[in-house]
């Protein structure tokens, strides 16, 4: 069936909840008439206010919270409707939940899944926008996924609430309104997997959550021009599954990496380390990177135009790098054709909901 | 059975289900525990860092002997009289503080975080604050369980001084957990004085009851007391209603360490002159000789018990770790 991701999402949680009964769902805007952009709406009266609530606005002691309810056999969810808001309980996640099973001697389980939203555009800035996996993803005992798409979001969420250890789950605000044809059912892929979205053999695109979408589009250009990229859509961040990213690389020869957040010491870094480190020799050229530099996020527009990673930059220097050779004017004309962007500033989505949100 | 139930079993000759030699008997025995500790430090078997709770034992004894097998405990960096009072593993306290894999973390934790989920001693969280936010958790999970259980979080007093205190307390009572909230209060975070922390006319009491919990005091050097104050409490929170506890103590060694620090000149020779007569052993024992239950030769008696008792596990706890010595030895020399 086609869902939006927000549907996917809600479904996840209601399945979720529907299926063990030590499920269990709140943060800021649970249970209240928002709903988290519509993700919980008519949750707390299908499964009551013990299991689904809004909480007093304390999210350390409330993380810390769901780490007692975890090792008592719960299986808490929590929901931070903004990514940045989850540093105030930061203690709680990398000082206790991510150690507690280390710590005991893995004699217990810490099944708790963190959502937070990642805030991009219409002028959310330095604290309302951050995307925080590859700062989750440095700490040991941490698991990170970052769905690109409403079956990921469905899959990865019921993968997360069904994994015995914690799970940060990085979702991008962009993707709320996107569609998708499929069916949701209990069939639970590994979480650890990724997911060639689009198959090629001139370069290796490598993207996780809206940045796969950015991916598929510089793929559609090169397309074209009879330039097939094969896009990977890492799906989780940690552990990433270096096998399929490794193959594809050890194909194409031309690897580059699009994130959604910093380069600087960041999932590029990480993931370019490991693919040189194994094909050194083999590469044809240097892996390239995307993300976003070392400054926090912008709130002006105009300021955020440099701030974040365009298409038109991004194919111009991978047509330079890879080599490919094609007129970088009838580049730019084709992305304009085939994907339009919505705005001058480029701070909504350029599908879905434009804003304010 | 626990070790604590060993020792009563091994005493049963004696008067021990009096409650008063019951008492003096779990004292005495994390006073050995903790005693023994310090003593052997030097010899670095045990290798990490300890906070000792000499001084503080009534608090923990007194609110344990109210608490059921299933009720859940988390306590803080100074977690020994807690682990033990519950009836947690000596062997596995000792093997964790050699960093033995016999220990009760396997040798992941230290002294910091002892646990022992048999017995209901779910953790040691050494970030001050952060341990009440999860036995929060825990006493969700009991009311939503039904089965009676509560959690109880013993704290230091300088949890006053953190932000989280406050949201739990408030997650409390919006939330009417069964949670007992038990702060020792000895009075020094570290080196600090309560006078570098607190405004002078503070009254915790009337904190707590501001955010609406209810709150109980007493005298944590008198372990009938504790027992009696903290029964009353946990009557309650087996009702849902969440109760701060807070007992004055006072802790007889450094903060961190084998020794007495008495000569830094942190604490006055007034205050230090107090703890002798403080001493909740000596302030039970005037109990135990007025009420005439039992005599001085028998408390000896039960010292020398406890003594040979502790001092047995000890040396079961090095001779294992001596195992893993030499297998280390032996790898390296391969």
């Amino acid at each position: 069936m086609k869902m939006t991701y927000i549907e996917a999402i809600k479904l996840a949680f209601d399945h979720s909840l529907a299926q063990d009964e030590k499920v269990m769902l709140f943060g800021l805007g649970v249970g209240d008439v928002g709903g988290v952009f519509g993700t919980t709406l008519g949750l707390q009266d299908k499964y009551g206010a013990d299991r689904v609530f809004d909480i007093p606005l304390s999210e350390n002691a409330i993380t810390g919270m769901a780490l007692g309810l975890s090792i008592q056999g719960f299986r808490p969810i929590m929901v931070h409707q903004r990514s940045d808001f989850s540093f105030t309980s930061a203690e709680q996640i990398i000082n206790q939940i991510a150690k507690t099973e280390y710590m005991s001697n893995d004699r217990y389980k810490v099944p708790i899944v963190i959502r937070m939203i990642v805030g991009r555009g219409w002028g959310q800035g330095p604290t309302h926008a951050q995307a925080p996996h590859a700062l989750f993803s440095h700490v040991p005992g941490l698991n990170v996924v970052a769905p690109a798409s409403p079956s990921d979001g469905y899959q990865l969420l019921r993968a997360a609430v069904n994994t015995d250890s914690p799970v940060i789950f990085i979702e991008h605000r962009w993707l709320h309104q996107t569609t998708e044809e499929f069916v949701p059912n209990d069939a639970v892929p590994n979480i650890a997997s990724s997911k060639i979205v689009r198959s090629g053999n001139a370069a290796t695109l490598v993207s996780l959550s809206y940045g796969v979408l950015e991916c598929l589009k510089i793929a559609d250009v090169f397309d074209f021009f009879g330039i097939s990229l094969e896009v990977i859509n890492l799906r989780s961040i940690k552990p990433w599954d270096q096998e399929t990213i490794l193959a594809s690389a050890g194909r194409t020869k031309k690897v580059a990496i699009w994130d959604i957040g910093h380069k600087e010491f960041g999932v590029t870094a990480e993931i370019s380390h490991v693919i040189q480190n194994a094909l050194f020799g083999n590469l044809l050229a240097p892996v390239e990177r995307f993300g976003l530099p070392s400054e926090p996020t912008p709130s002006s527009p105009f300021l955020a135009i440099a701030h974040y990673e365009n298409l038109d930059r991004a194919l111009l220097q991978l047509n330079s790098s890879f080599d490919f050779k094609i007129n970088p004017g009838l580049l730019i004309s084709m992305r304009e054709k085939l994907h339009p962007h919505r705005s001058i500033f480029q701070d909504q989505p350029d599908v879905g909901e434009v804003g304010p949100f | 059975m626990s070790d604590i139930g060993n020792i009563l079993k091994l005493l049963s000759p004696l008067n021990s289900s009096d409650v008063l030699l019951k008492s003096y008997t779990e004292l005495m025995y994390i006073r050995e525990v903790e005693t023994l500790i310090a003593s052997n430090y030097a010899k670095q078997q045990f290798r990490c860092p300890v906070h000792l709770s000499v001084g503080q034992e009534a608090v923990a004894v007194g609110v344990s002997s109210n608490l059921r097998l299933n009720d859940k405990v988390v306590s803080t960096h100074r977690s020994h009289a807690h682990y033990l009072a519950k009836g947690g593993s000596l062997f596995r306290m000792f093997a964790e503080l050699m960093g033995s894999p016999s220990g009760c973390c396997g040798g992941r934790g230290g002294s910091m975080h002892l646990f022992d989920d048999e017995v209901g001693f779910m953790a040691s969280i050494p970030i001050v604050g952060s341990s009440t936010p999860i036995a929060s958790g825990l006493a969700y999970a009991e009311k939503m369980l039904g089965a009676g259980h509560i959690a109880i979080s013993f704290v230091g007093d300088a949890i006053l001084e953190t932000g989280v205190f406050y949201e739990t307390m408030n997650l409390a009572a919006v939330k009417n957990l069964p949670l007992l909230i038990v702060i020792e209060d000895n009075g020094y975070s570290t080196y600090a004085d309560k006078s570098v922390r607190v405004p002078k006319t503070r009254e915790i009491e009337k904190l707590v009851h501001g955010i609406g919990l209810n709150f109980l005091s007493g005298n944590g050097d008198d372990v009938t007391e504790v027992a009696q104050i903290s029964n009353i409490a946990i009557r309650e929170v087996r009702k849902n209603v969440p109760y701060v506890l807070q007992f004055e103590t006072f802790r007889r060694y450094e903060h961190c360490g084998p020794n007495i620090d008495d000569s830094l000149g942190y604490r006055t020779e007034s205050e230090l002159d107090s703890y002798a007569q403080r001493d909740p052993l000596e302030v039970l024992k005037q109990k135990v000789f007025a009420s005439q239950c039992s005599s001085n030769e028998e408390l000896s008696s039960v010292d020398s018990l406890i003594s040979k008792y502790v001092a047995g596990i000890y040396e079961e706890a090095v001779r294992n770790c001596e195992i893993s010595i030499s297998a280390l030895r032996q790898g390296s020399s391969a």
